[in-house]
């Protein structure tokens, strides 16, 4: 902390001298233990100018026209937010005499008034300052509009206008912002690109703009407008524009009085820029992808004296600092909506190329149906069509297991998902469920019987049943008790005699000392032919449409799953800075939950495709195939608890009236058939031992 | 919606102990024809709950005398076969809803499609 060197407001001459001499010693002491600095007993060319500094509010102006007072300045070093200056003259006779006139003067800056103390110093070393360039990609066009073009479009912006768009206009804590085109949403930093706002750009904008397009600085006109008035002390939280809602330029003009931008790249370098009023700053990749920008709320900027008017970096040399004084400063910044998912090359911060933040595993019942909602329902939603078209081979050992049903069963497919199970055996009736809409539509299209329904909650009679069949379903329950209630409900619709099919993902991808066909394709193109096991169709399909994702993940150096954490790590870290947007630290709704007072939960890892698992519980991504072109699709990410051997049959083995016939591995999935034996007893079900923590995982051998 | 599914499906809201038959409400039904399999059709007869068949087909004015009570020996009976099998596979609710009997709670059935999703406080 500085502290200031005490102020005097009003004093009587004479008790004024005593009071002065006490203030210089303490003063000097001060200085002693702020920078090492030695005050001189004897008169020497230089002064140090306590409560004369930057970190007063005093600026180098001012300062220097009451030291030219004295004399010849040589240098005025003004240290950035330090409370004292050091002034050197040509002589010691010119120090003195600016000593003498500064010494117990009363400056008024702004509305503060402060009391000068000096000290005579051994020469200050300044220092090399270093120069410091703009981040790449950026650059600071001065008096791009004219006075009459700034004026026009500030009364181009009705900030009392309260139309159907009320969201589009917000008082934010700390500045006034209007949305033009489409509404920029702090809740979750992005665009509602279906929903433009009825108010397009004002039409004052073009004028600007079509010389943005013939000075070449876009190449298509921008479609979303954010206007953000600032007053003196307000600012914005330094933010990454959210990649995936914008394309790569975007264009801010200054209108009203300058002010300074701070840069900073993740790796902690800090520029600040110069924006002086009537310019346009543009940021294009590297300034626009990766490094933060934001404007410290204050009420005065460093700014370089000698450049003073001008655009530029700051370079903090304290030989030419100086304080600007803010002012209400409007910035109109034009983007452009992105239609695609961003495929820039700063994977680290890019929000189309990871998830958003990790979910944590959850505990409670209401956790769990929200991670389910989000991590599976949604998703086999959105990834549907191109699901189903993955979706053709069926497994042979189930093919087997309907094929061998008695002709006169009925059978019900629980996630069904297209209704490839539906149509194997002819002869039996076959019932299909899932939660997706248009998944079951597509079972519709294809003659299949089937409804929509939460397989927790299956309105199918009980005990009406001769087979059902659960294929890779139960693993996307988020807790045991959920898989446990999702077997259970299986079970319910069996008659007494009918059987139960159940396939679940398995932690174990390597069996018996052959390694599943979901690793082996890892890097095997050869393999697509044999289609065996419906994660490894899966998988395939992703190999197939993803050979340029690869590049990406091997970009973002998901190589290794340990790089892999750490890159998580980092990049929640970085998520965390990125998404600052609207002055809120803690945008991000996973970040925002209540975290005191629980046991620090892990966050969901998310799997490299065709490796190992590294835990039970993860995020497994699923790669759209771009339509635009291979390899550019979103990727999504679906939910999983992957099953250690003997899992399933122990989540079995709980059920009262239910007999394992077979358990089986068959293509890295554990399988169960069970029979039901008895009626359905009263749910009993005893309670269920804590969830044993994940043991380590070896390969069987 | 075909009413062989129909004849599976009951409510599961919480709570409800008497959710069979679901009522159906259809504002669009279409009848497609779909190639008859006698014996599918016998073996299917006694998979189902009779009654309720019956009332569903009546409901949407297909009922065509099909008799109250299941008869015996109708696997030699095609006329009696066709009959069910028109009912069951090729009478199909397009929009409409499904009522449950206890409740009252209803759920949509749109381009064929029954949604029986329930609310979390439902299940």
């Amino acid at each position: 902390m500085e502290a200031p060197v005490p102020n005097v407001e009003t004093a009587r001459r004479s008790k004024k001298d005593k009071k002065l001499l006490k203030r210089t010693i303490k003063a000097s002491h001060t200085l002693l233990k702020h920078g090492g600095i030695t005050t001189a007993s004897q008169p020497t060319q230089s002064v140090c100018v306590f409560n004369g500094g930057l970190g007063n509010g005093v600026s180098r102006e001012l300062l220097m026209a009451v030291l030219t007072e004295g004399g010849a300045v040589e240098s005025l070093l003004m240290p950035p937010n330090k409370p004292y200056s050091f002034a050197t003259f040509r002589s010691v006779q010119e120090s003195q005499s600016a000593y003498t006139q500064c010494n117990g003067r009363e400056l008024l800056c702004g509305r503060n008034h402060v009391t000068l103390y000096c000290s005579y110093v051994l020469p200050v070393d300044r220092g090399v300052c270093e120069c410091v360039s703009l981040p790449p990609g950026l650059s600071v066009l001065e008096d791009f509009v004219s006075a009459e073009e700034a004026c026009q479009l500030l009364k181009a912006v009705d900030w009392t206008s309260h139309t159907d768009d009320v969201t589009a206009q917000r008082e934010l804590k700390h500045r006034r912002v209007k949305h033009y085109g489409y509404e920029f949403r702090y809740d979750n930093n992005n665009v509602d690109k279906h929903k433009p706002l009825s108010e397009g750009l004002p039409l004052v904008c073009y004028a600007v703009l079509q010389k943005c397009l013939s000075d070449g600085h876009i190449s298509v006109l921008p479609d979303q407008l954010t206007v953000n008035q600032y007053e003196s002390g307000q600012g914005i939280p330094p933010h990454v524009d959210t990649h995936s809602a914008f394309e790569d330029t975007i264009m801010s003009l200054s209108l009203g009085a300058k002010t300074v931008m701070d840069f900073r790249h993740p790796d902690g370098r800090l520029v600040s820029v110069v924006l002086p009023a009537r310019s346009l700053l543009v940021m294009k990749g590297e300034s626009r992808y990766l490094w933060t920008h934001g404007i410290t709320p204050r009420k005065f900027d460093l700014v370089s004296a000698s450049t003073s008017e001008r655009s530029g970096v700051v370079n903090f040399d304290p030989s030419d600092l100086t304080l600007n004084q803010r002012d209400t400063r409007t910035s109109f910044t034009f983007r452009k909506i992105r239609h695609t998912p961003c495929d820039c090359v700063y994977t680290s911060v890019c929000d189309s190329q990871r998830p958003p933040s990790p979910p944590q595993l959850p505990v409670a019942c209401s956790e769990a149906c929200q991670l389910e909602e989000r991590y599976v329902h949604r998703v086999y939603e959105e990834i549907s069509s191109h699901f189903s078209s993955t979706r053709h081979a069926p497994w042979p050992r189930v093919r087997h297991f309907l094929l061998s049903l008695p002709s006169d069963a009925i059978m019900a497919d629980i996630g069904c998902g297209n209704g490839k199970y539906l149509g194997i055996n002819h002869q039996v009736f076959s019932l299909g469920c899932d939660r997706s809409v248009n998944l079951v539509s597509i079972c519709r299209e294809r003659g299949f019987h089937a409804v929509v329904c939460d397989a927790l909650s299956v309105p199918l009679r009980s005990s009406a049943f001769d087979a059902v069949i659960s294929i890779a379903v139960i693993h996307h329950f988020s807790t045991q008790e959920r898989r446990l209630a999702a077997v259970t409900e299986l079970v319910r619709l069996l008659k007494v005699g009918g059987r139960a099919l159940i396939y679940v993902w398995a932690m174990e991808q390597e069996y018996k000392n052959q390694k599943s066909k979901y690793l082996k394709t890892c890097k095997n193109q050869e393999n697509t032919e044999t289609r065996g096991n419906e994660e490894n169709v899966e998988n395939l399909e992703i190999q197939e449409n993803v050979k340029n994702q690869e590049n990406v993940e091997l970009k973002t150096s998901y190589t290794s799953n340990t790089q892999h954490r750490n890159d998580l790590d980092k990049a929640n870290v970085e998520s965390s800075v990125r998404q600052v947007h609207a002055g809120k630290a803690d945008c991000n709704p996973e970040d925002n939950e209540e975290d005191c007072g629980k046991e620090t939960p892990t966050r969901l890892c998310v799997h490299t495709n065709r490796t190992a698992f590294e835990s039970q519980d993860l995020l497994v991504p699923w790669h759209l195939k771009g339509e635009v072109k291979a390899g550019s699709g979103p990727v999504f990410h679906r939910f999983y608890h992957v099953f250690q051997r003997g899992e399933l049959e122990d989540l079995c083995e709980r059920i009262s009236g239910v007999e394992v016939q077979k358990s089986y591995y068959d293509q890295g999935n554990w399988c169960v058939i069970l029979q039901k034996t008895q009626p359905i007893t009263p749910p009993t079900n005893p309670p269920l031992p804590p969830i044993a923590p994940p043991t380590n995982i070896s390969p069987h051998k | 919606m075909k009413l062989l599914t129909h004849n599976m499906l009951t409510s599961h809201v919480k709570g409800v102990t008497n959710g069979y038959p679901l009522l159906i409400k259809a504002t669009e039904v279409k009848v497609n024809e779909v190639e008859f399999n006698p014996q599918f059709v016998s073996r299917m007869i006694p998979k189902l709950e009779w009654s309720a068949l019956v009332s569903a087909a009546e409901g949407l004015g297909y009922l065509q005398d099909l008799p109250s009570t299941l008869v015996s020996n109708y696997e030699k009976d095609e006329d009696f076969l066709r009959k069910v099998h028109k009912v069951l596979l090729e009478v199909e609710v397009i929009e409409g809803t499904l009522q449950c009997p206890e409740s009252g709670r209803e759920f949509p059935i749109s381009r064929g499609v029954p949604n029986m999703l329930l609310n979390e406080d439902e299940s």
